[in-house]
C-alpha cells in the first residue's frame, strides 16, 4: 500500500472508532463525567474543605489533575479494549485482516481512537471542574504531551488485553483488579509525601503515580516525582507496549485461525 | 487460513513475496456473517473500501452502485442488525466487491438461503463474472457448481481429488440412472432383458445404463408389456454422482497406501 492509501485506511479506522463512541455516547461520554462530578462534589468540595491544603494548593485544585488523568486513562483503555474485543467477538476484525492494511496502521488507528475518546472525556471533565475551582494550567504543552503519551499507552494496553481476552469477562479483569487499585494508589487523591517512608517506597513501583504527577506538574507545577524520569518512563512503556501489540497483530496471534 | 505448503500466486502476485498486492486483488465473502451488526449498512461497505486505501469519495460512489444493484440502497442508513438473513448475505457481497477486486471468493454463499434469493444471487454472480471478475465458489450444492462453474476442484479432507473443467469431469461419468414415469399404476416391476430395472413406486421405474447405450430396446420391451412411459429424467445430479465416486476412490487409494 502507498502512504496515501495507508493514510486513507488510518482515517477509516479512526472515523469508525469515533462513530462508535459517539453513537453510544450515553455509555461512553456521560458516565465518566457523572462519576468525576461526584468526586469533585464529595472529595473536592465536601471533604476537601476540611482537609485544607495539599502540595501548596487547596485540596480541590490538587485533586483536579488526578481526576482528569484518571478519566483519560480509564476511557482510553476502555475504548480500545471494548471496541477491539467486540470486533474480535463478532469476527468483524476479519474486515481488517483480509485487507492489505499493514498491522501498524491498524494499531495506530485504534490508538488514535482511544486517545481521542480519552481527550474528549478529559476535556469534558476539565470543563466540569471549572464549576468547582479556578485554575490556570501552568504548562499547557507539557500537560498535553503527558496526556497524549499516557492515553496512547493505555490505548495500546487495551488492545493487548483485547487480543488475549476470550470473553467479555476477560476485558474487565485488568481494569477492575489492576488498573483501578493502581490509579487509586497512584496519588490521585493524595500526595505520597503524606505516606510513611515504606509506603512511599512501595508507591515508587506504581507506574500510574508517575503519570498522575507528570500531569499534575503540567497543570499546577508541583510533583512528587522527577518529571523527566516520569516522562521517560511513560515513553519507554509506550514503546514496549507498542512493539508487543505490533508483533501480536502482525503474527495474528489469537486473531487468525 | 495459513498456507501449509506450495506456492500461491494471485494474478502474478506471490503471497509470500507480495502479500499486500495479492490481498488487493481479492474480495472475500465468508459463510458466516462477520460484520458489526450495530453499524449502518452503508458505513460497513464504505469502510471496507477505506481499508483497501480507496479514497472516501470513490468508496461512497462504489458503495452506492453496489447497494443499488443488490437492492440494499433503501436500507443504507439502518443498522445491519435490522436486515433479514438474505439481505445480510447480499451486504457481505457488496462489501467484498466495493474495492473492485479481480477475484471474488465466496464460501457457500447460498447455504441456507431460499430458492428465490439463491436464483437472484446466481444471476448476479453470473453478471459480474461476465464483466470480468473471476469467482471461486465453495459449495456443497453440486447443482450450483454444475450450473455456474467452468472449472471444478473436488476437495476431500483437505486434499484436491480432482481439478478440471466441468465438461471434462462430466465425461468421466460412464453410467447414468434414469427415472421413467409411467401412465398406469404398476403393482410389480416389469421383467426386461439386459437392463437393471427397479420399481421405485407404482408410478415410476428406475433404470441404470452405461453411458451412450441406446434405450430403444428397453422401451420396446416395456411397450410389449403395455407399459407406457410418459416422461423420463436423470435420477440425481450428475456431478453429485461423480463426486461420490471420486471421493470413494480417493479414500480407497488412501487406505491401500498404508497411511502415507
Amino acid at each position: 500500500m502507498t502512504f496515501a492509501q495507508q493514510w486513507v485506511a488510518f482515517c477509516t479506522i479512526l472515523r469508525k472508532e469515533v462513530t462508535r463512541f459517539t453513537r453510544i455516547w450515553v455509555q461512553t461520554l456521560i458516565p465518566p463525567v457523572i462519576t468525576m462530578g461526584l468526586y469533585f462534589v464529595i472529595f473536592g468540595h465536601l471533604i476537601g474543605e476540611r482537609i485544607g491544603q495539599m502540595g501548596g494548593f487547596d485540596y480541590m485544585s490538587f485533586v483536579v489533575p488526578g481526576l482528569v488523568m484518571m478519566a483519560v486513562i480509564n476511557n482510553s483503555y476502555a475504548n480500545v479494549v471494548s471496541s477491539f474485543f467486540s470486533a474480535k467477538f463478532h469476527r468483524s476484525i476479519e474486515e481488517l485482516l483480509v485487507s492489505p492494511t499493514p498491522s501498524y496502521v491498524i494499531l495506530l488507528g485504534y490508538i488514535a481512537g482511544g486517545v481521542l475518546r480519552g481527550l474528549v472525556v478529559g476535556g469534558i471533565v476539565t470543563f466540569v471542574s471549572t464549576f468547582f475551582t479556578n485554575f490556570i494550567i501552568e504548562s499547557p504543552w507539557l500537560t498535553m504531551f503527558v496526556i497524549l503519551l499516557t492515553s496512547s499507552l493505555f490505548s495500546v494496553a487495551g488492545l493487548i488485553n483485547a487480543i488475549f481476552a476470550n470473553s467479555f469477562d476477560d476485558i474487565s479483569i485488568i481494569p477492575t483488579f489492576i488498573l483501578t487499585p493502581l490509579t487509586y494508589f497512584g496519588g490521585v487523591f493524595y500526595s505520597i509525601s503524606m505516606l510513611s517512608e515504606f509506603w512511599q517506597g512501595v508507591s515508587q513501583f506504581n507506574p500510574i503515580l508517575y503519570m498522575v504527577n507528570a500531569f499534575r506538574y503540567g497543570f499546577l507545577g508541583v510533583s512528587d516525582v522527577d518529571v523527566h524520569l516520569a516522562i521517560g518512563g511513560i515513553a519507554a512503556m509506550l514503546l514496549c507496549a507498542f512493539l508487543l501489540a505490533w508483533y501480536l497483530l502482525h503474527k495474528g496471534r489469537r486473531l487468525r485461525s | 487460513m495459513r498456507k501449509s505448503s506450495g506456492t500461491v500466486s494471485i494474478f502474478g502476485n506471490d503471497i509470500d513475496r507480495n502479500f499486500s498486492l495479492a490481498k488487493k486483488c481479492i474480495g472475500v465473502v465468508p459463510q458466516e456473517f462477520n460484520f458489526s451488526v450495530f453499524e449502518k449498512v452503508q458505513d460497513i461497505v464504505v469502510n471496507q473500501a477505506g481499508f483497501y486505501g480507496v479514497p472516501r469519495r470513490q468508496a461512497t460512489a462504489n458503495a452506492e452502485a453496489l447497494l443499488r444493484q443488490l437492492n440494499l440502497w433503501e436500507r443504507r442508513n439502518e443498522p445491519a442488525r435490522n436486515l433479514s438473513g438474505g439481505m445480510k448475505r447480499r451486504l457481505m457481497i457488496a462489501r467484498a466487491l466495493v474495492h473492485q477486486p479481480r477475484l471474488l471468493i465466496l464460501d457457500e454463499p447460498t447455504a441456507g438461503v431460499d430458492i428465490e434469493l439463491r436464483r437472484s444471487m446466481w444471476e448476479f454472480l453470473t453478471e459480474i463474472n461476465r464483466a470480468g471478475t473471476t469467482i471461486i465458489l465453495t459449495t456443497h450444492y453440486l447443482e450450483e457448481a454444475e450450473n455456474l462453474c467452468r472449472n471444478v476442484a473436488i476437495i476431500n479432507k483437505g486434499e484436491i481429488v480432482e481439478n478440471t473443467s466441468v465438461k471434462k469431469l462430466l465425461k468421466q461419468l460412464n453410467r447414468e440412472v434414469f427415472v421413467l414415469d409411467v401412465s398406469e399404476d404398476l403393482t410389480e416391476c416389469p421383467s426386461v432383458l439386459n437392463y437393471q430395472l427397479r420399481l421405485r413406486d407404482p408410478h415410476s421405474l428406475e433404470v441404470e445404463v452405461e453411458k451412450g447405450r441406446p434405450l430403444n430396446d428397453l422401451f420396446a420391451q416395456l411397450a410389449a408389456q403395455n407399459v407406457a412411459v410418459v416422461s423420463m429424467r436423470n435420477k440425481v445430479n450428475r456431478l453429485e454422482e461423480l463426486f461420490v465416486t471420486l471421493v470413494q476412490n480417493h479414500e480407497r487409494q488412501g487406505r491401500a497406501g498404508g497411511g502415507l
